[in-house]
């Protein structure tokens, strides 16, 4: 009774030997899908749009822009997830799970923060402008860096994990105050939310918002990006479990040896 | 508790350096931001309460490396994990510690500065209440970023960057409340806002702090 129940549970993903047979299993899947949707919305986005009556071409930047902020903002809930996973359970494939998500999501707040200043520029005549969406991001950003740093800089893996894990819960709650702080600070440029709104899909929203035209392209890109960050979370993730296998069969080498 | 407050005190007293370091730095930055942006006191005005603001966080930023790393080093830390005194306790005194030979000063030499800096008379009682009511914060938020780095060998720029962050919020609305007292607009918001931070961060980060002091001991 007792192992059929263990055998359902979720948990038994935490095994490193299951989680990578199963993640070898599924990760073809993700790269495949990731790659079609991405590749459907940018061809569909780039290609047969038109152009907005405001903003010219310059509109395509959305295809990228919205997708890598959306996933920069999803990876660190993640590792704030996969974090008090480890702190409470003790899994270590959560805590690598956490680490290998970092610099993907260091990527994706770049690739952000690039695009919206390539953007900005013909838009609102400026790369940059402390705006508090900008802000934030920086902030983000600085957040993710201190991070892989801490994680780079301790030798032993299990401190690593516990401190990055506390930094993690900690940092996500600067983070939030940061976002309502820098939204007090100083009322920005960056137009509000407009793609993702409860008010605008049931349609009782007389703010603006995408439009279709743009939206289903964009909606590709976006399932494209989780795909793509769950693949790549994968993929690190079981090179890190290959990884830290390897260090111990050489540590167990040099102790017989 | 109140042993181990006064001998943190005594060692930044006699050791030297940690005392007046701080208060140094805050004194050299100020003194040359009007060389740098040309002495116009209409001018000076305008930025003196972020100028002040920023040289005291960056002070505060600046004592942190040294606020645990010296009593790691010759294994004092260790002796205090052992003691009857919980952990949360004794990483609160490191930071009341550090807030008063390094907060507490920077608080009492601002309005000083402030002159220096050309600061409109509303706004020096608005700027000495905003830093004491934010430097806590930044004293307990290092010991946490302190405590994280304790263990590494040069931990001085990890824990910049790691505390950099975390300094954001309290930093915009203690410049915030400063700023708006200067010119005399009502300062009630971001006064609230900053005191619930520095509530919230005393009460709460020493837990964090303490948490990550055990898996560095351990």
């Amino acid at each position: 009774m007792t192992i059929a129940a263990k055998a359902n549970s979720v948990w038994e993903y935490a095994n490193p030997k299951k989680f990578l047979a199963t993640s070898e299993r599924v990760l073809p899947f993700f790269w495949v899908t990731s790659a079609l949707c991405v590749g459907i919305g940018l061809i569909w986005g780039f290609f047969f749009t038109p152009d907005d009556y405001k903003q010219g071409s310059t509109v395509k930047i959305i295809y990228l822009h919205v997708p890598s902020a959306l996933m920069a903002i999803n990876c660190w809930l993640m590792m704030l997830a996969t974090s008090l996973i480890w702190l409470i359970r003790r899994h270590h494939v959560s805590a690598l799970a956490a680490r290998a998500a970092a610099p993907v999501g260091i990527v994706m707040t770049l690739i952000a923060l690039a695009t919206g200043a390539i953007w900005g520029q013909p838009m609102w005549g400026t790369w940059w402008a402390w705006d508090p969406r900008l802000t934030s991001f920086l902030i983000l950003f600085l957040f993710y860096l201190g991070y892989v740093a801490l994680w780079q800089a301790i030798d032993d893996p299990d401190t690593a994990a516990d401190l990055t894990s506390i930094l993690c819960l900690v940092g996500s709650v600067f983070a939030i105050l940061s976002r309502y702080a820098v939204n007090f600070w100083n009322q920005g440029l960056h137009q509000g939310a407009s793609v993702m709104r409860a008010g605008a899909i049931t349609g009782t929203d007389t703010e603006e918002k995408v439009s279709n035209v743009f939206f289903y392209p964009l909606l590709f890109c976006i399932i494209g990006f989780v795909l793509l960050f769950i693949a790549l979370v994968l993929y690190r993730t079981g090179t890190e479990i290959r990884a830290r296998r390897m260090r111990a069969l050489l540590a167990r080498e040099r102790v017989g040896g | 508790m109140i042993a181990l407050l006064l001998r943190d005190l005594k060692l930044a007293i006699r050791a030297g350096g940690g005392f007046g370091l701080g208060l140094a730095f805050f004194l050299i930055v100020t003194i040359l931001v009007p060389f740098s942006v040309g002495p116009q006191s209409a001018l000076l005005a305008t930025i003196a309460p972020g100028v002040l603001w920023l040289g005291a966080l960056l002070a505060c930023l600046l004592s942190l490396d040294r606020l645990l790393a010296l009593d790691w080093e010759d294994g004092s830390l260790d002796l205090l994990a052992t003691a009857p005194l919980p952990l949360e306790g004794v990483v609160s005194i490191k930071a009341l510690a550090h807030w008063i030979t390094t907060g507490l000063p920077l608080v009492l030499a601002a309005p000083v500065l402030g002159v220096l800096l050309s600061l409109p008379g509303q706004g020096y009682v608005w700027l000495v209440i905003s830093l004491l009511l934010g430097t806590p914060a930044l004293s307990v938020i290092g010991t946490f970023g302190a405590a994280l780095t304790v263990g590494l060998k040069r931990g001085g720029l990890l824990l910049s960057l790691l505390v950099l962050p975390l300094y954001v919020p309290t930093l915009i609305y203690g410049a915030e409340v400063a700023r708006r007292g200067a010119i005399g607009m009502e300062v009630e918001t971001p006064l609230l806002m900053l005191a619930g931070i520095t509530a919230a961060t005393v009460a709460l980060l020493p837990f964090a702090s303490a948490a990550v002091l055990r898996v560095n001991l351990r």
